[in-house]
């Protein structure tokens, strides 16, 4: 199958369906400043978060590694970097790792702007103009689908969508990967009680034992902290959607990988070490997980959802597709791919996927999800680290 | 996978539930495997309903694979969810 979409070659290799301007806070203390900028440049998009400071070991590491993926992703062409001055996640620090990936990459510190925030605002709107302005003179061309990076994601989910949005995503996962591409799995302890499954298919045995030691870690952290995850996973949204234990909702939730072999684990910021189905180590929470999938390198997220949600990514369009009808109705404004036939007992799974395919090409060609019709610009970093601040309290 | 014309689905021949997949009203009569069950509780869509008699402490299957064990019997037509139904791999791995 020789297919092909429209995208933006960048000069280290990759490909983007879209070719943003990325408007990024180094700390928090400047989020209002990256806001305006963005709202004032064209094809600009604001990383904004509530950290950058404070930070040490890990943790810093971590924040840091993040928003210098999401500079480097594919879809954006350049970037303009915002500090306040006194920070440890600096601006100079996130641009010089970002100018790697060979992009054009301007950074400033508000406190070495004259004239406070208004003259920031205005210096970092001439700085993104200017990369703006080269953006547009970059056009689009065919690429094969082995330059797509899938991220998979799910979210608001019921019993509805591990019998028809996540089946249908597992095909168009699968398609990628037999195309050459890339496709990857977050949100772990949504893989609970599948352990089985999934070491099955993996590719050698240390990956087995890597899925293996994941799980089971994580499992004897909890027993060791004493706390009950029955409660916490299936979340209570879950739960009125029909979803009783993590089994089932993790039998459901991993149907989004399909059936391709599993090539091994990454840790939230690290890229795929290669081509086909890999899983990344992250929690389960929306936003921080794909948040984690762009900054590994995803061009585009398809998320299915059952009782729905609003979620977009700033750098990757995110695709969303559900099965429930009540919440296609409710919802449309928010949904993509309206999959609820399969229930209604209208469509296979397999027609499904094809209607998804053909919107998915449309969106790798540049056109909008409803995300991004909405400015959906979300970003939540997730704190994977032992930090000396855990567990204090009085005694 | 087959298209659905019920207003259930059973997701693996081996699965002892079903889903269903619009509202189904208590004393609904739903045919399933060339029998007729009658259903005991309101189910609201994506929610599961018992195909056979289920003792306490045995499992529930979905997708034909365990979703975990009743923790009370369950009759067929019941509603199965968390009053009679719990994770099988967070109960034995995490003791509270």
């Amino acid at each position: 199958m020789n297919e092909e979409f429209m995208g933006y070659q960048r000069t280290n290799g990759e490909v983007g369906i879209r070719n943003k301007i990325a408007i990024i806070s180094s700390v928090v203390c400047v989020n209002h400043i990256v806001q305006q900028i963005a709202n004032k440049v064209k094809d600009a998009v604001p990383i904004t978060h509530p950290l950058g400071c404070g930070q040490f070991g890990p943790d810093y590491s971590n924040t840091l590694n993040t928003l210098i993926g999401l500079g480097k992703n594919p879809n954006v062409f350049g970037a303009v970097v915002v500090g306040l001055g006194c920070e440890n996640i600096s601006s100079r620090l996130i641009a010089k790792n970002i100018k790697k990936s060979k992009k054009p990459v301007e950074f400033f510190d508000l406190q070495e702007v004259k004239g406070g925030s208004p003259a920031a605002i205005e210096k970092g709107i001439i700085l993104g103009n200017r990369i703006s302005e080269e953006a547009r003179e970059l056009k689009r061309e065919p690429f094969d689908f082995s330059h797509i990076v899938l991220g998979l994601e799910c979210g608001g989910s019921d019993s509805i969508s591990g019998i028809s949005a996540n089946p249908v995503l597992g095909i168009i996962s699968d398609r990628i990967v037999k195309c050459g591409g890339t496709s990857i799995l977050a949100e772990f302890t949504e893989w609970i009680g599948t352990e089985h499954l999934l070491i099955k298919r993996a590719i050698d045995k240390s990956v087995a034992e890597q899925i293996h030691n994941l799980l089971s870690g994580f499992l004897e952290n909890l027993k060791d902290l004493g706390i009950n995850f029955l409660g916490v996973q299936p979340t209570p949204g879950n739960i009125q959607g029909g979803l009783t234990t993590i089994e089932e909702k993790s039998l459901g939730s991993i149907a989004k990988a399909g059936k391709s072999p599993i090539q091994g684990l990454i840790q939230y910021t690290e890229k795929p070490k290669g081509k086909g189905l890999w899983l990344m180590i992250e929690p389960s929470l929306d936003v921080e997980s794909m948040t984690g999938l762009a900054a590994v390198g995803a061009n585009i997220i398809a998320m299915t959802t059952g009782r729905g949600s609003p979620c977009g990514n700033p750098v990757a369009p995110v695709i969303k597709l559900c099965g429930n009808p009540k919440t296609c109705e409710w919802m449309a404004e928010n949904i993509d791919v309206d999959v609820s036939s399969i229930i209604k007992g209208e469509d296979s799974v397999e027609e499904l996927a094809e209607v998804l395919w053909l919107r998915m090409k449309k969106v790798l060609n540049g056109e909008k999800t409803q995300a991004e019709n909405l400015g959906f610009n979300d970003i939540a970093i997730w704190r994977n680290t032992a930090s000396p601040f855990q567990y204090m309290h009085c005694k | 996978m087959l298209k659905q014309s019920k207003n259930y689905i059973i997701m693996n021949p081996d699965d002892n539930c079903a889903t269903a997949l619009e509202d189904i009203s208590k004393n609904s009569q739903i045919q399933i495997r060339e029998n007729s069950i009658i259903i005991n509780y309101n189910i609201p869509l994506g929610h599961k309903i018992a195909l056979e008699d289920i003792e306490k402490g045995d499992m529930v299957k979905k997708y034909g694979h365990t979703i975990g064990f009743a923790t009370e019997d369950i009759n067929k037509g019941d509603w199965i969810h968390t009053h009679n139904l719990t994770s099988q791999y967070l109960k034995e791995v995490v003791k509270t």
